[in-house]
């Protein structure tokens, strides 16, 4: 490579993106951060008094706050998994399609450019427990008896967000893991074909290996989304029935919008931010540790 | 084997359209078989009515237009000032580059709820609540870690002997820039803006907090809204439409675009 640096780029190409990003990201971080340590609520008259590490502790006490963790993690988890699962076993079959694959990425793409609000209510008026085509079509294949409100009770409210969610997302984990499937060397399933290998280890040994990369990215994006999520359970439950269903995201909202505690609310966001950080590093040394040791 | 693969892709190509279609067939219906219990699957009667109220009597125009100048104008300005930036990231040393890119991709990865009230704030002391640009910039800005993150890729692999020949021609770095760089990544600017007008569009969070004006809603808001979940009578025909019209540019542009959009997706991780 030649040497690059030789002419002084001029400082002006940077200076609109940073700009931008200074303004919407990096202050109102900073601003959030500080926030965190203050009490700025109704009470104050939204000035700030420091407050040290007292929303913190509040945090550790509130059992709102905690149900609403347990909430977004029980969320993420099952519907990430279910979208992986999904996606890896759509993306394995649609390898064996020579044709079609363009029709079938076409009508896969459909459910995830939906925005996520109107995802939210579409699958809301499916599930409505009257006029919702799910309980009709329960009914007349007589698997219920009475049509069943699956937003009004904990257990299938949440199963109703996650199927939503898994309707909307799987595609992307598909599309992902589809392109990364076009990165295995087909020679290599020659190579364990005539070792006498079956499907299970070219999958283990071959497909597996490649994918990798592809399955860290889709993971670390779909954990990270999960477990912001906010539009699909305002918009479809409004986090309950009884808060069942209430997110950090809309514990949050709540807390800044309607409660207005901003204080409070910003050591909530806080907190999410470390335990997210934590979780990506801990996938990023498990998936990738596992990438290196296989290369 | 094979026949269980098909099986299976079709089993799920159903599963993905289907709730799409009975949404497409309700919004059809006539107010009077939308209220039947049980519902029916088929329109009786097809009708545009539903359609029809939503573009008169209520303003979904509206939040079309706001939704569209909104998405339109903040890729624009994302894909603008993120070229700038990535041509310069191509172009400057391997450390700087990873650097940037990677804390990039952190700040890519910040639940928006961390920006909102900071940014609510600033809306509010700008005087841009209920204004296109109170949604404009965050849009731009959010979406400007992606982009760059994306063109830069793309500028690295156009040779440096082009931009040599093109300082020769007595062409500054900016002239070089804008006309001999941008016609060349054409493709990636597209892929990038569309990204970023797709986020725009379904974006909801800051949508919902900085326009709170009938007139201002966005589409995403707009439908939401318009369920009326705290009111009696859902207006379940309007509610079919809404979001078969709100949907429909999208599903249009990600069908004709579909190998770019893929591509530009999965590009991070090929790397």
């Amino acid at each position: 490579m030649q040497k690059r640096g030789g002419r002084s780029l001029e400082i002006f190409f940077y200076l609109p993106a940073a700009a931008l990003l200074a303004l919407v990201v990096v202050y109102p971080m900073a601003r959030t951060a500080f926030l965190s340590f203050t009490r700025t609520n109704l009470a104050t008259g939204f000035h700030s008094e420091f407050a040290g590490l007292q929303n913190y502790r509040r945090l550790i006490a509130d059992s709102r706050f905690h149900n609403a963790l347990w909430v977004t993690t029980t969320f993420t988890v099952l519907s990430v998994a279910l979208e992986f699962a999904l996606g890896l076993l759509l993306a394995l079959a649609a390898e064996t399609f020579i044709r079609g694959r363009s029709l079938i990425r076409a009508i896969f793409l459909a459910p995830w450019t939906l925005p996520t609000a109107i995802v939210a209510v579409l699958w809301a008026w499916i599930f409505n427990d009257q006029y919702g085509v799910l309980n009709a079509l329960l009914l007349r294949a007589h698997i219920v008896q009475t049509p069943i409100a699956w937003l009004a009770s904990p257990v299938s409210a949440m199963a109703s967000i996650i199927i939503a969610d898994v309707w909307k997302t799987t595609p992307f984990v598909f599309l992902v893991l589809l392109a990364g499937m076009q990165n295995v060397p087909r020679e290599l399933y020659e190579a364990v074909e005539m070792d006498g290998g079956g499907a299970w280890s070219k999958f283990r040994h071959v497909t597996w290996p490649f994918l990798l990369p592809f399955v860290f990215i889709a993971l670390v994006f779909r954990l990270i989304q999960g477990f912001a999520i906010f539009d699909l359970v305002y918009v479809m439950t409004g986090g309950g029935p009884g808060g069942s269903t209430e997110t950090v995201s809309v514990y949050s909202y709540q807390t800044y919008m309607r409660y207005l505690d901003i204080g409070y609310g910003s050591a909530q966001v806080g907190a999410v931010v470390i335990i997210l950080a934590a979780a990506a590093y801990l996938l990023y040394r498990l998936l990738l540790r596992q990438y290196a040791h296989l290369s | 084997m094979r026949t269980l693969a098909k099986i299976l892709i079709v089993a799920f190509c159903v599963l993905a359209a289907a709730p799409i279609a009975w949404h497409v067939l309700s919004s059809l219906k006539t107010p009077g078989e939308l209220a039947s219990i049980p519902p029916t699957i088929w329109p009786r009667s097809a009708t545009l009515d539903n359609y029809r109220e939503l573009f008169t009597r209520r303003s979904f125009g509206r939040y079309y237009a706001n939704s569209f100048v909104i998405a339109a104008l903040s890729s624009l300005l994302c894909v603008a000032a993120g070229s700038l930036a990535a041509y310069s990231l191509a172009r400057t040393s391997t450390v700087v580059r990873k650097l940037t890119t990677s804390s990039l991709l952190i700040v890519a990865f910040f639940p928006p709820i961390v920006l909102l009230f900071p940014l609510y704030e600033m809306v509010r002391a700008a005087g841009l609540m209920n204004h296109a640009w109170g949604l404009i910039l965050p849009y731009a800005a959010l979406n400007l870690p992606l982009t760059i993150w994306l063109l830069t890729g793309y500028f690295e692999q156009i040779p440096y002997e082009i931009e040599e020949a093109a300082a020769m021609d007595g062409l500054s770095r900016l002239q070089t820039f804008v006309k001999v760089i941008l016609p060349l990544s054409a493709p990636a600017l597209a892929t990038t803006g569309m990204l970023a007008f797709i986020f725009a569009w379904n974006e909801f969070l800051f949508a919902l907090t900085f326009m709170n004006r009938e007139s201002s809603k966005t589409i995403t808001v707009g439908v939401a809204t318009l369920s009326g979940a705290f009111t009696y009578e859902i207006p379940w025909g309007l509610l079919a439409a809404g979001v078969v019209a709100s949907s429909f540019p999208l599903i249009l542009l990600v069908t004709v675009f579909q190998r770019r959009i893929v591509a530009g997706l999965t590009a991070g991780a090929g790397k």
